[in-house]
């Protein structure tokens, strides 16, 4: 495995051991090991072409904790506000050097351009592009389900998960349906008609507009942003109305089953799509999930960047 | 293929290696036993168990992996990371033995100090290794051997365990070119 673009280019079992390889890397970190000399001399770079707080500090605690250099590149104070070309920002990549590029693009597709380029050697790791994916974000959830609700190891087979909100602009949606389903959690998909993207039907989840019937039949409620900054229509008539249908609030919160959880993958809108009560809740693992994404993005930088030029299996 | 030890010399090479362990260290209160996965760590929990048996009490005995500290990584496809788990005594200012299976450059020992001085800071830290075949590739050495087995570089050595290959044996074998 060379890039991490989309979750749909993972199988099985690749997931399951990089769920794996964070098991033990966040033991490791959990005990006395704060730092571990595995990715020395190498460089990661985080090319960040849109905001972001948790996604690109929990790459760079990752990647710092396996000892490899870091070189914070942001939109903001780049030449690229003054309208370089992701190609010349990715030559100037390569020419210093660059072993791994995570990257985050408003452009859905903007990773798997540099991947298929030539203009850059190394792996590239997507961070979020566009509405499209968020292939670490999965990982990092179906690795807290696993945590809470898994028994032990192994896949997710007989989990039920609601995912609920803004479905329309949410890579992280894309990304959880592929993985939670691949790993055999049934999925259902909660929103407002006009918050579903085209062809949802095809996705393999069911769909409901009823979060109150959805609720007490799952393990997992993982709400989602409404991402205001990405809507250029009316999706819905006003946030209380969105509120009193699609939000989660402590009244829903009291018909869930036992032992089931509430994600989040943040940033949240706090009396939106969430209740601060919620948020704040027993039930919400919310921090818990920054937590573990600092494990499971040391897995993927392990696994794409540890290894040598060879091939697995021709050990 | 040659039968170097067969599972009644292993039974007996890794009970002389606990009594030696137990001479060298004036007995079992200041040790801890630390397997090397994924053989050494079975081979740990047997040194441990015939130890309570001489002095009737538990050694604390764990897990060291140290795939995160190895030299040669960019060498090979990624590996996987096996089990650490360090007992809840710690290490720090006891005697640490090492189990390793079989001895050979003496890199997995040399990344296992590594990993050791990431833990804590341990009085001493002693290697047991049930095959050692020579070819050293830096200054380490064992303290408690099952067996030497002198080897041609070209043949390898392997250790099989009943607890994951279904009997206990020591084989030599010539790799093809």
């Amino acid at each position: 495995m060379k890039n991490l673009l989309s979750i749909a280019d993972l199988s099985k079992s690749e997931a399951i051991s990089i769920l794996d390889t964070a098991t033990e890397l966040a033991r490791v970190s959990d005990g006395a090991v704060k730092k571990l000399p595995t990715l020395r001399g190498r460089t990661i770079v985080n090319l960040f072409a849109e905001d972001s707080t948790r996604t690109r500090i929990s790459f760079e605690a990752a990647a710092k904790r396996l000892s490899a250099d870091v070189i914070n590149f942001s939109a903001k104070g780049s030449s690229l506000s003054k309208g370089e070309s992701l190609k010349d920002t990715a030559m100037t990549l390569q020419a210093m050097g660059a072993d791994a590029v995570v990257i985050r693009h408003p452009a859905s597709g903007a990773a798997q351009r540099l991947a298929d380029s030539q203009w850059m050697s190394g792996s590239v790791i997507n961070a979020g592009d566009g509405t499209h994916e968020h292939p670490s974000q999965a990982l990092l959830d179906a690795f807290t389900i696993r945590k809470h609700l898994g028994m032990g190891g192994g896949d997710l087979t007989g989990l039920s998960v609601a995912i609920v909100g803004d479905i329309l602009h949410s890579r992280v949606a894309r990304s959880n349906v592929l993985l939670l389903s691949m790993l055999g959690a049934k999925i259902t998909l909660v929103a407002p008609p006009t918050l579903l993207p085209v062809g949802i039907f095809n996705w393999p989840a069911t769909v409901s507009y009823d979060f109150d019937s959805v609720i007490p039949h799952v393990d997992v409620v993982m709400m989602l942003r409404v991402q205001q900054e990405r809507m250029s229509d009316l999706f819905f008539p006003n946030t209380r109305e969105y509120s009193r249908y699609f939000g989660l609030n402590a009244e829903r919160t009291a018909c869930m089953k036992s032992g089931a959880i509430v994600m989040h993958p943040g940033p949240m809108n706090r009396g939106l799509e969430i209740s601060a009560e919620v948020a704040d809740s027993a039930r919400s693992v919310i921090t818990e999930q920054v937590t573990n994404g600092v494990s499971v993005r040391m897995a993927i930088l392990y696994v794409l960047l540890a290894g040598g030029a060879l091939e697995v299996g021709s050990n | 293929m040659s039968v170097a030890l067969s599972a009644q010399e292993i039974t007996r090479a890794l009970t002389r290696i606990s009594h030696e362990i137990l001479e060298r260290n004036q007995g079992s209160t200041n040790i801890v036993l630390l397997g090397i996965p994924t053989r050494g760590a079975y081979l740990a929990t047997r040194i441990s168990s015939i130890i309570s048996g001489i002095e009737g009490a538990e050694v604390p005995t764990g897990t060291l992996d140290i795939t995160l500290f190895r030299d040669d990584l960019r060498m090979r496809p990624p590996r996987a990371i096996m089990p650490t788990r360090i007992p809840t005594s710690g290490i720090a200012e006891l005697d640490v033995i090492l189990v390793d299976d079989v001895l050979f450059s003496g890199r997995t020992i040399r990344a296992a100090l590594d990993a050791l001085g990431e833990i804590g800071r341990p009085r001493t830290v002693q290697l047991a290794a049930l095959v050692d075949r020579g070819h050293r590739a830096l200054p380490i050495k064992a303290d408690f051997i099952g067996k030497n087995l002198p080897t041609s570089k070209n043949q390898s050595v392997k250790v099989l365990l009943s607890e994951i290959d279904g009997r206990d044996e020591v084989t030599i074998e010539e790799e093809p070119e």
